[in-house]
């Protein structure tokens, strides 16, 4: 199975280790995520005022070119992207004003685009068109005993029409830890921010719901935290030095990419893993799990 | 010290103006404060964000302006999910960033920002940022 | 038709203020046959009917076609007017020109005034074609019918047996009292209703023209205002009632004791064979067959020997377990509905997690109760602890149109004061926080409860509502705002009260269909005026009584179930109803 794939800036630079964890762990599951010949930025963060149409452009241009190229699908590995490039693909099929605007300007007026193409995140392919039953299949390693914490964040879930589960209660990342070996561990901030943007300019803000975050993991009883957002990576992981600094008793945890778990799981080496772009190495404890 | 309400107030321009960038019905706010209550940086924030409807109800833009609430919110959505009148609170918080924006006044200063914190910062963080808080 | 009178109202400014009323007298002067044309400010007023009289007499009409607004306000008054000066009642027409001719096009007066026009010409055709038909007149069946045995329910009952005519009280559980009886105590005067309920109870019971059909159910109905026949299932209670003395050994005796019990909102258990509460009326038990092992191994084919413990322990042999549901017809005057309401489940609320803590208000109700699983002993469900912090969280599901529903549950401001004063006179030194939005105390007596509660019973009320409930240990941990001084709170409760939004009760769409009565768009059944009809429902001869109509409280449930037995009885003043004849022959 081949499914075009839109990478994202940071995918290819500081969250590399998304990527690569990704595409093997995909790969060995017999997908090809197939990266686009040419894309620009998604525009990151949805604009939300209804009375402009110029941010809108950036990811309507990516969509523009798959529709050309023939794609009727796209994934995003990056939750920011598949925020941004969703949220852009249902204004083009509903707002057929704007619709008129901004394609006429990507496309010099040559082009037309209602939404054709569905915007996927990879979790929901692992869902609904693997299967997380041919995962468990696939699984060679069982992350047996590790208590691992789903961290859903925002964009995932929020607005309504763009959630991939039920936004108050979701499950899928527990489902794809069961089908790992894993054990998922519950906690009640698993959909609460960790502060995002926020994080260029006022990181005490960051540092308070990270560290209301990755407390409530550890008080539940998680030794290991997964994300599926490069942002949410950088305010949970990275940012645990700061978080040291004001409150010099807490513990933290590794925080991981799901596919990192995926990768390790289905045996494919720590290669792709690429641990070195991780802030906690989490090698030491996934070792002591007896996981790697 | 009384704060004047009146229609220069209540229908005031910048009343206007927010109700037509964000798309909402300001008024149908009833104060529940469900959005404050789940809000990850309200804590931070001098101002909470039902008392920044409030203050948009009543058309009190200075007050708002003073405060530095609606450039702490992260448009993390959780308010909008869940008021319980449908009003989507982001798209008001965005507008009133936009009306300062617009008028070419950055919330954020890149030389601000050291060089060793640019570059340990994902993109995605920078541009999200910019987009955000920027004109 | 010759010898016609056209006459035009302008119902204030409503008619003619969006139809040209010259135009429509000039035009409708020339239709042949039309002899006097006349408009007035009011027809429906003494002046405007007088104005029919005069011109009927000194023209000698034959027909009159009045034009005014909808017929379904005063046709009957211009029926009267028309046949008390001698005209057949068939000779008259109404074309309305307010709801279809002027308000939907207050726009386009010219519009409007050609659609008022054609509207009258219509009506002086029918004249033409109408003939004078004999109404039918039929005898009134002078019994009622009560669906619903809950306080609403016996009070229309007594009411209408009390006028001297017979009733039947139908209801689908198999005993009356309806939710009042699962309270613990009543506001604002903390009633008890073990007390105040169970005399009317019994008084159903014993009431000569009252026949009781507890765990009965509607099956289906026909026939119309006076003349219904209506089709009771009767459901097997597997136990000869007429044998059965009451004297629950059957229960004693019954192995499987661990059944969640739904008068007790299933936070305690009952057995398979049971009586929803000690003082049911009828005070008779029935076999639950989805929890008597025996019912359960012969629908699975299981054909060892079975259970037969209330059998063997039953002095009066009243146990039967081959009793099949059977099915009656009863020939009934007039309906009341009085279903009443559930409470939407509080599992459905996403936003708070499912926790043996967490409860709604009529599960506190059972828990204060002296009847409930706790014998009224205030102890968590968790862990049986007794709590010294309680949040109770008003308005959850109610109020809130993007998500539930929009409505006010109407009773919850005044139960959850009522509880949290029951909480404070059962655990002295314990502490009760009501998050709130607004506080709606409009009876009599309310508010000065509320202010009781706040100041004696010293329960904090927050301005605010709770936007994450998680458990931390033996805590939960209930984050909230008070937007009265601005702070985001956290209160570690002990147990958390959520007063969930009441809804018609399960099976309302179903009945509403049996019975051929409409519903609105939140379920209820629909009253014929939400001003001045809301004892009457869309359907001639069925009233409603009641939650089943729309939220209120225990005294004005007891006031429309009063009103509602008075239409009753007005209907069964008269020995006959007249049918309204109307047919029509058309030719295609």
């Amino acid at each position: 199975m081949r499914i075009p794939y839109y990478p994202g800036c940071t995918l290819k630079t500081k969250a590399k280790n998304f990527e690569d964890s990704a595409v093997a762990s995909l790969d060995s599951l017999g997908v090809q995520l197939a990266e686009m010949p040419v894309w620009n930025c998604c525009g990151t963060v949805y604009c939300l005022a209804v009375d402009e149409t110029a941010h809108q452009l950036a990811p309507v241009r990516n969509l523009l070119r798959l529709k050309e190229q023939g794609e009727s699908q796209v994934v995003s590995l990056c939750t920011m992207c598949y925020n941004s490039l969703k949220r852009a693909n249902l204004l083009m099929k509903t707002d057929v004003e704007k619709r008129g605007k901004i394609v006429n300007f990507v496309s010099e007026g040559e082009g037309s685009y209602g939404g054709e193409v569905e915007v996927l995140h990879l979790l929901e392919v692992l869902r609904d068109e693997i299967g997380f039953e041919r995962v468990r299949r696939e699984v060679t390693k069982p992350l047996k005993g590790l208590k691992v914490a789903p961290y859903y964040g925002c964009l995932l879930l929020r607005p309504a029409e763009v959630a991939i589960d039920d936004p108050l209660r979701p499950t899928i990342l527990e489902d794809l830890l069961v089908s790992l070996g894993a054990e998922a561990v519950d906690f009640p901030h698993k959909t609460e921010c960790c502060g995002s943007f926020q994080t260029v300019n006022n990181v005490e803000l960051v540092v308070e719901c990270a560290r209301r975050i990755l407390d409530a993991a550890a008080e539940a009883g998680a030794e290991v935290m997964i994300t599926s957002c490069p942002l949410c990576a950088f305010n949970l992981d990275h940012r645990q030095r700061e978080i040291r600094k004001v409150y010099s008793d807490f513990r933290g945890m590794p925080v991981l990419y799901f596919t990192q778990l995926m990768a390790i799981a289905l045996e494919l080496g720590e290669g792709v893993c690429r641990f070195d772009l991780n802030h906690a190495d989490p090698r030491p404890l996934l070792a002591s799990k007896g996981v790697m | 010290m009384r704060v004047a309400v009146s229609t220069k107030t209540v229908r005031s321009q910048f009343v206007k103006r927010i109700g037509e960038i964000s798309g909402q019905n300001i008024l149908a706010c009833y104060q529940c404060g469900l959005c404050s209550a789940g809000c990850p940086a309200s804590g931070a924030m001098d101002v909470p964000p039902n008392q920044v409807m409030r203050l948009v109800q009543l058309g009190l833009e200075g007050e708002i302006a003073h405060s530095g609430t609606i450039w702490l919110c992260a448009s993390c959505l959780k308010c909008s999910i869940r008021c319980p009148r449908g009003i989507d609170l982001a798209r008001v918080m965005e507008a009133l960033r936009l009306m300062i924006l617009r008028k070419n006044i950055p919330h954020v200063d890149l030389s601000e920002i050291d060089r060793e914190a640019l570059l340990e910062l994902p993109q995605v963080a920078l541009v999200a940022n910019f987009r955000k808080l920027t004109p | 038709m010759e010898k016609v009178g056209v006459f035009l109202c302008h119902c204030d400014l409503n008619i003619s203020g969006d139809v040209d009323v010259k135009k429509v007298l000039d035009a409708i002067s020339q239709y042949p046959g039309v002899v006097y044309v006349e408009d007035c400010k009011d027809l429906c007023l003494p002046a405007g009917l007088d104005l029919i009289k005069k011109a009927i007499e000194e023209k000698g009409l034959k027909g009159v076609v009045l034009n005014s607004c909808s017929p379904g306000l005063h046709e009957g008054l211009y029926r009267q007017t028309v046949v008390s000066m001698g005209l057949s009642p068939y000779a008259y027409e109404i074309a309305n020109l307010r709801e279809v001719c002027g308000w939907p096009l207050v726009c386009d007066k010219e519009e409007a005034t050609a659609r008022a026009i054609q509207a009258i010409k219509a009506s002086l055709n029918k004249l033409d074609w109408g003939e004078a038909v004999a109404p039918v007149s039929v005898p009134i069946t002078k019994r009622a019918l009560v669906i619903g045995g809950g306080i609403a329910g016996i009070q229309a009952a007594l009411d209408i047996a009390d006028g001297g005519y017979e009733v039947i009280l139908v209801e689908k559980t198999s005993s009356i009292g309806g939710r009042m009886i699962q309270l613990s105590e009543t506001f604002p005067t903390l009633d008890c209703p073990q007390c105040i309920e169970t005399p009317r109870m019994v008084d159903v019971s014993q009431h000569p023209n009252i026949k009781l059909m507890a765990y009965c159910e509607v099956e289906s109905l026909s026939g119309s205002a006076g003349n219904f026949t209506v089709k009771i299932r009767q459901k097997a209670t597997y136990v000869d009632w007429s044998k059965c003395t009451g004297c629950g050994d059957c229960m004693e005796k019954c192995p499987y004791r661990r059944i969640p019990a739904e008068f007790d909102c299933y936070l305690g258990n009952r057995r398979a064979i049971y009586r929803p509460f000690p003082q049911a009326v009828p005070n008779r038990p029935i076999i639950d067959t989805k929890g008597c092992v025996r019912f359960l191994r012969a629908g699975a084919g299981d054909t060892r020997e079975r259970c037969r413990a209330c059998a063997i322990a039953c002095q009066s042999d009243a146990i039967d377990f081959e009793m099949q549901d059977t099915f009656v017809e009863e020939k009934v005057g007039a309906i009341v509905v009085a279903t009443g309401y559930d409470v939407f489940p509080k599992e459905k609320i996403t936003e708070y997690p499912k926790d043996p803590d967490i409860i709604d208000g009529l599960q506190m109700e059972r828990l204060l109760s002296s009847t409930g699983p706790t014998a009224g002993q205030m102890k968590r469900p968790s862990d049986g602890k007794v709590p010294q912090e309680v949040v109770f969280i008003q308005c959850v599901g109610s109020r809130d149109p993007a998500h539930y529903f929009p409505y006010c549950s109407r009773v919850c401001c005044m139960y959850t004061a009522k509880q949290a004063m029951l909480y404070k006179h059962a655990v002295h030194d314990g502490q009760a926080y009501v998050f709130y939005m607004d506080i709606r105390a409009d009876g009599k007596g309310y508010e000065e409860f509320i202010q009781r509660a706040m100041e004696e019973d010293k329960v904090l009320y927050i301005r605010g509502r709770v936007s994450k409930i998680f458990r931390k240990g033996d805590k939960l941990m209930v984050w909230g705002i008070d937007t009265l001084s601005g702070n985001n709170v956290e209160i570690p409760a002990d147990l958390v009260v959520l007063a969930v939004a009441l809804v018609p009760s399960a099976g309302t769409k179903e009945l509403a269909e049996k019975l051929g009565v409409a519903v609105d768009e939140n379920g209820f059944m629909a009253e014929a005026n939400a001003k001045l009809g809301t004892m009457e429902s869309s359907t001639s001869g069925i009233y409603l009584a009641g939650m089943v109509q729309g939220l209120r409280d225990i005294p004005d449930s007891v006031q429309q179930a009063g009103g509602a037995a008075s239409k009753v009885l007005d209907l069964f003043a008269k020995d006959e109803i007249l049918l309204e004849p109307a047919l029509v022959a058309a030719t295609v």
